[in-house]
């Protein structure tokens, strides 16, 4: 076999096995989404699930709380730092409470939350899924005419719409504060000067963004990691590999549509 | 009465069930066993909806299950119980509130009337007094009886038992037999149970129907069962080794595998 045929066949594979993963993944948000939405047009349907959803509610957003407090303040913090030594080569140390604010508000917070949300709760999402399926648990509410789309998927995806907005509200007042602590107390920042521009170059278009991205982001873990599970193989390997699966797709998700977000509000 | 009509079901190529006719009995227990993989649980399956058929259908009365609306599914289901192989008791809740589970999503009843229905289900199960403990915390046998009493929770008309004395000792699988029997015939329910138990199957089915490779072999009351003389009934009956039903189901010939595969011995004629 001569160079260029060796080349030509090596080209052909690999961009056939791209191919095939591309399509792969085109047909898993497909029907994540496809399964996502046939969970949600049963939010309006007897009978509710409120009690459920409340449950879900507490289980992800306060069981998620300590993780996010201490990498929102841990995030900050650095943040800090960082700009501060960045800043002062310009003699700009007092940009430094609009630069904290602004790359917390407007990117770290709902990236970083996301990642940590997916970390604590999605994971669990698709384990505990998978675990029914592979116990039979769904195809048991199944027969006693409940259905496990309503009872199990829309309570979680709710949830996660939900509890994802809240969660990255946390981590941005916690990392504000913390840079705060950082910038003024630790590195003599002017307090006056550090708020001033702090307030100054926020606006309500960068706080409304950083919700939009994180309720985007909610609904594309809810429905990923609650997907992945029901969806899951119904052996042990099976639930780990979905989990896995779940945690990958949902981060790489994440920075996709953080990118496609941003370039809307730029 | 309950009809399928020319079931099948595929799994990849992989035949489970072959355009099978099968009449369930209303109120009769009917028993469907068969060696492992002889696609009784798939068959269960269809006829409880959890599966669709690759082809064929799969009747209530008049009414085609596999053409059914989710909600008339639901609606039907209400009448009916499942006891899994593995319990598939949730996990996440207690003896009493996994009894309890199907009358609080179904009916309006007092807490105290569900109370006293569940303590007359574990009673009758023997585990009354045993309502806090979760489901990890039970032995097989417990979970299966536990299963067994939320199945029969709302009175169901048409109970499915898959295994039900599968992985349980001689007197926890004849508890379990037992209760079968003396449920469907008080209550007068449908029951169709799957099983490769022999002894218990013939002991408390009014009908019994045995399936080997997806293909129904054999089928009739436990007397005619018993006195078939199909060679394959009666070496799954005695559970003989020998017999029209192969112990291997490799697809390839063993000697051709040992001897034509390059990087494998050789054999010498």
């Amino acid at each position: 076999m001569n160079h260029s045929s060796v080349k030509q066949s090596f080209l052909a594979l690999f961009f056939g096995r791209l191919g095939r993963y591309a399509l792969h993944g085109v047909e898993q948000v497909g029907d994540a989404s496809m399964l996502g939405l046939r969970a949600l047009s049963l939010l309006f349907v007897r009978p509710w699930q409120g009690k459920h959803f409340i449950l879900q509610l507490y289980a992800l957003g306060v069981g998620s709380m300590v993780i996010i407090i201490i990498t929102g303040a841990f995030t900050g913090m650095v943040l800090a730092l960082q700009g501060y030594y960045t800043l002062a080569k310009f003699g700009s140390e007092s940009l430094l409470g609009a630069g904290v604010g602004l790359s917390i508000i407007r990117e770290l917070g709902p990236v970083l939350g996301a990642f940590m949300i997916i970390g604590r709760a999605g994971s669990s999402i698709t384990a505990e899924i998978g675990i029914m399926r592979v116990t039979e648990q769904t195809d048991a509410l199944e027969m006693m005419a409940i259905n496990p789309m309503q009872r199990i998927l829309l309570p979680r995806i709710v949830a996660t719409v939900i509890a994802v907005p809240l969660l990255v509200s946390i981590f941005d007042i916690v990392g504000i504060a913390s840079g705060y602590v950082v910038g003024v107390e630790l590195l003599g920042v002017n307090q006056g000067a550090y708020m001033a521009e702090l307030i100054a170059k926020i606006t309500m278009v960068d706080i409304y963004g950083g919700w939009i991205k994180a309720i985007v982001f909610g609904f594309m873990i809810g429905m990923i990691c609650t997907f992945m599970g029901y969806r899951s193989e119904p052996t042990t390997e099976g639930v780990a590999k979905s989990t896995t699966e779940a945690v990958v797709v949902s981060s790489v998700g994440v920075l996709i549509i953080d990118y496609i977000i941003t370039s809307f509000f730029l | 009465m309950i009809r399928g009509e020319q079931l099948s079901k595929y799994f990849g190529d992989v035949a489970a069930l072959n355009a099978t006719d099968i009449h369930i009995r209303s109120g009769k227990i009917t028993a469907i066993m068969g060696g492992s993989g002889s696609g009784k649980t798939t068959l269960l399956r269809l006829l409880a909806g959890l599966e669709q058929p690759t082809g064929g259908h799969v009747w209530y009365g008049d009414e085609d299950l596999c053409a059914m609306s989710v909600r008339r599914l639901y609606e039907l289901r209400e009448s009916m119980g499942m006891l899994f192989q593995y319990s598939a008791l949730l996990n996440s809740m207690n003896v009493y509130d996994n009894v309890a589970f199907p009358l609080h999503e179904h009916t309006q009843l007092d807490e105290s009337v569900i109370r006293t229905m569940v303590a007359m289900k574990l009673e009758q199960v023997g585990l009354r007094g045993f309502e806090h403990l979760m489901p990890s915390e039970l032995s097989g046998g417990m979970a299966k009886r536990v299963a067994f009493a939320r199945a029969m929770a709302m009175d169901p008309r048409i109970v499915f038992f898959d295994e039900p004395t599968s992985g349980l000792d001689p007197i926890s699988a004849g508890v379990i037999a037992t209760l079968i029997q003396d449920t469907s015939r008080k209550n007068r329910m449908t029951s169709i149970v799957v099983t490769h138990d022999v002894h218990a199957g013939l002991a408390i089915a009014d009908h019994v129907i045995l399936l080997w490779q997806g293909d129904i072999i054999a089928e009739g009351p436990p007397d005619a069962i018993r006195q078939s003389d199909d060679a394959r009934v009666q070496q799954f009956l005695h559970g003989r080794p020998d017999g029209p039903i192969p112990f291997s189901r490799s697809t390839t010939s063993y000697i051709d595998d040992l001897t034509h595969k390059p990087g494998t011995i050789r054999l010498q004629s």
